[in-house]
């Protein structure tokens, strides 16, 4: 009896996450194709999916690992920059499913090399040193980006820190103009892809959180003496997850950069940090389902209140700390118990949708 | 190189027969700490029996659980060494003398509280499981059945401690004493040479304590390892352990049975009698 109920309540998670991309990939995919959405809905379709897996890759590192990560844009912008340059230097012949592959893929791989290289000095830093730490990564990835050349001819990549003539390019294309960022991108991300995407990470988040290594992450976050006094590598597990968030991250940032024209370091900044950041303690730390959800309405929000222009932001910002109250204060959660409750009584088997519990 | 160096101890005359010819499992010599101007523990030395069942007693302040924490590796000693089935652990961290066969519980418990009963035993096992990143990404790989293995592990010590019913309570939900048995079920899940035991009994009603005392036995000879435990309560020490450490203001003031250590002024006046005076 208790085996099949802590079972179920994994599947139960895992069907909430899988469930709810899937459904929502089968009722706006054939509208989609139909042209039955507004072009400004369907413009936010793909920066959603990759948001979500931004949110998703900040769970592992936030809600998992308990280590409060302020610059996870670093790593989305240079997976963005990594899949643009990958997709310049392929033969335009190629399929571009193939290319866009090959962008994720190195994206990820390269923010996993960052993530390896900014987490190795971090990792051994607590709590608001390592949150202040990586926020300077993000702000110093940032920039550095923001001055950096590169183009492409027929004799490979050139690289430069100074200006676009310094490349000497012979008759190839520039494709990192410096501040103004990446230029003439083919725009190659598909809400197919993205969607994929999202099901990958899930895939690789949730598996991990029930297994050898995410229960060792796990218990880091709950008790790192304790951790430690069972013999658990504690600079390894933190890394590994770190790690794994980067090239998440790493992926997302691929598929976001591919899905406009031009993109340009900037957009990656501390305030992108903090949306995510806000996406994931909204949705619940360690909770995916509620990460999708949230990310989700808190993207679309902005756009939906564009009616109130000047005001937008404001409305926002109110609607955050709203939201925030609601969900922290005591009685709110009572009150939420209580809703909740009442759809236990006519369905027993559903549980919350906490993996950290499961 | 060990075999000479073997203290018999606590005292001269106590380690178990069964264990005389054996390394120690664990030696400490003239150990160590200051921090700062204090001087917390200074120039022990003991000797624990491959299963001897040993206690280190003393009033609060007197540097026990510093003991445990220089012998865990959370503090590098001042002074002296510390050998680990005759092997040095100087420079070794936590994580690394628990793998060489140390394990603990805490005085003030430390669960994962957030995890489940069961998942808590399962981390202990983390080191004896084999699972690669791989397949605990993919589910692949040998993934079910080292989730199996490790799941019945678990599952087999927490029906030591009768505990499988509560196999799945969230760690941190549980009543007191249960909460101290699943803290001692992890560290053997680590397959320790020697389990240190702090306080275990604190917070216990004497039903809990006469359980316990009859735990503690059975993890001694079921595991077939050594038990050294920090306690006040003297009837327990007296009842299970074969030989006493007494420290007092860092400093070993006896060595001894438990008879011996009953009878010896020092101890009397130093911590038995402070409680009488007490009263
Ligand atoms: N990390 C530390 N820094 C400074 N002093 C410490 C530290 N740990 C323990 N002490 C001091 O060492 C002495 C012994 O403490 P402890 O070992 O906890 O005693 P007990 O025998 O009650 O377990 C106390 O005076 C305590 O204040
Ligand atoms: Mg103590």
């Amino acid at each position: 009896m208790n085996k099949t109920r802590k079972l179920s309540k994994f599947t139960l998670t895992n069907i909430k996450c899988y469930g709810m991309i899937i459904v929502a990939f089968a009722v706006l995919y054939p509208m989609l194709k139909m042209n039955m959405i507004s072009n400004k809905i369907s413009g936010l379709l793909i920066p959603i999916c990759a948001y979500i897996v931004m949110a998703i890759s900040l769970n592992l590192t936030v809600g998992f690992l308990g280590e409060l990560s302020l610059g996870h844009a670093g790593f989305m912008s240079v997976g963005a920059f990594s899949g643009v340059i990958t997709v310049a230097c392929m033969q335009s012949g190629l399929p571009a499913p193939v290319k866009l592959l090959a962008a994720i893929i190195i994206g990820g791989i390269m923010a996993g090399i960052l993530g390896l290289i900014i987490g190795i000095p971090v990792i051994r830093l607590k709590g608001d040193y390592l949150a202040i730490v990586t926020l300077a990564f993000g702000e110093i990835i940032k920039n550095i980006i923001n001055c950096l050349y590169i183009g492409v001819d027929g004799s490979g990549l050139h690289f430069s820190m100074k200006s676009a003539e310094a490349l000497n390019l012979s008759d190839g294309k520039i494709i990192l103009n410096g501040p103004q960022g990446a230029v003439g991108v083919s725009k190659i991300a598909t809400f197919f892809a993205g969607v994929l995407l999202i099901l990958f990470a899930l895939f690789v988040v949730l598996n991990l959180v029930n297994s050898k290594t995410g229960r060792a992450v796990t218990a880091i976050r709950d008790n790192r003496i304790a951790a430690e006094s069972v013999g658990i590598n504690i600079t390894k597990y933190k890394l590994t997850a770190f790690i794994i968030s980067a090239v998440i991250a790493g992926m997302a940032g691929a598929l976001y950069g591919l899905n406009f024209s031009t993109i340009a370091a900037k957009k990656f900044d501390f305030n992108t940090s903090i949306l995510i950041l806000v996406f994931v303690v909204l949705g619940g730390m360690g909770n995916i389902p509620g990460t999708i959800i949230a990310t989700t309405l808190l993207y679309m929000l902005p756009e939906m209140l564009r009616q109130f222009s000047d005001y937008r932001m404001l409305i926002y910002a109110i609607v955050l700390i709203l939201v925030m109250l609601a969900t922290n204060s005591p009685r709110a959660k009572v009150f939420a118990n209580k809703i909740v409750g009442i759809f236990k009584k006519n369905n027993e088997t559903d549980g919350e949708g906490d993996v950290s519990n499961g | 190189m060990a075999k000479d160096k073997m203290v018999p101890v606590p005292s001269n005359s106590i380690v178990p027969e069964r264990d005389v010819d054996k390394t120690p499992i664990l030696e400490t010599h003239h150990l160590g700490i200051d921090f700062g101007g204090l001087t917390a523990v200074d120039e022990l030395t003991l000797a624990v029996g491959r299963t001897e069942i040993a206690g280190l007693i003393g009033p609060n302040g007197a540097g026990k659980t510093t003991v445990f924490n220089l012998l865990t590796n959370v503090y590098q000693p001042t002074r002296g060494t510390i050998m680990l089935d005759g092997k040095s652990t100087a420079r070794k961290n936590t994580e690394q003398v628990n793998r060489m066969g140390i394990a603990r519980t805490f005085q003030n418990i430390r669960l994962f509280s957030n995890m489940s009963v069961l998942d808590n035993v399962k981390v202990g096992l983390h080191n004896s499981i084999k699972q690669p990143l791989i397949s605990s990404i993919t589910r692949l790989f040998g993934y079910r059945a080292s989730e199996k293995k490790s799941r019945d592990e678990a599952m087999e010590l927490l029906k030591f401690f009768k505990m499988e019913d509560m196999a799945n309570h969230q760690a941190g939900s549980l009543p007191y004493g249960a909460q101290r048995r699943l803290e001692i079920a992890r560290a053997l899940a680590t397959h320790p040479g020697i389990i240190l035991l702090d306080e275990p009994a604190a917070g216990m009603n004497p039903s809990e304590t006469a359980e316990l005392m009859e735990n503690i036995r059975r993890i001694r000879d079921n595991f077939n390892i050594a038990v050294m435990l920090i306690e006040h309560d003297m009837n327990l020490v007296m009842n299970i352990c074969e030989g006493i450490c007494v420290l007092d203001h860092g400093k070993v003031i006896a060595k001894g049975t438990p008879e011996e250590i009953k009878s010896n002024p020092k101890v009397i006046e130093a911590y038995l009698g402070k409680k009488k005076e007490a009263k």
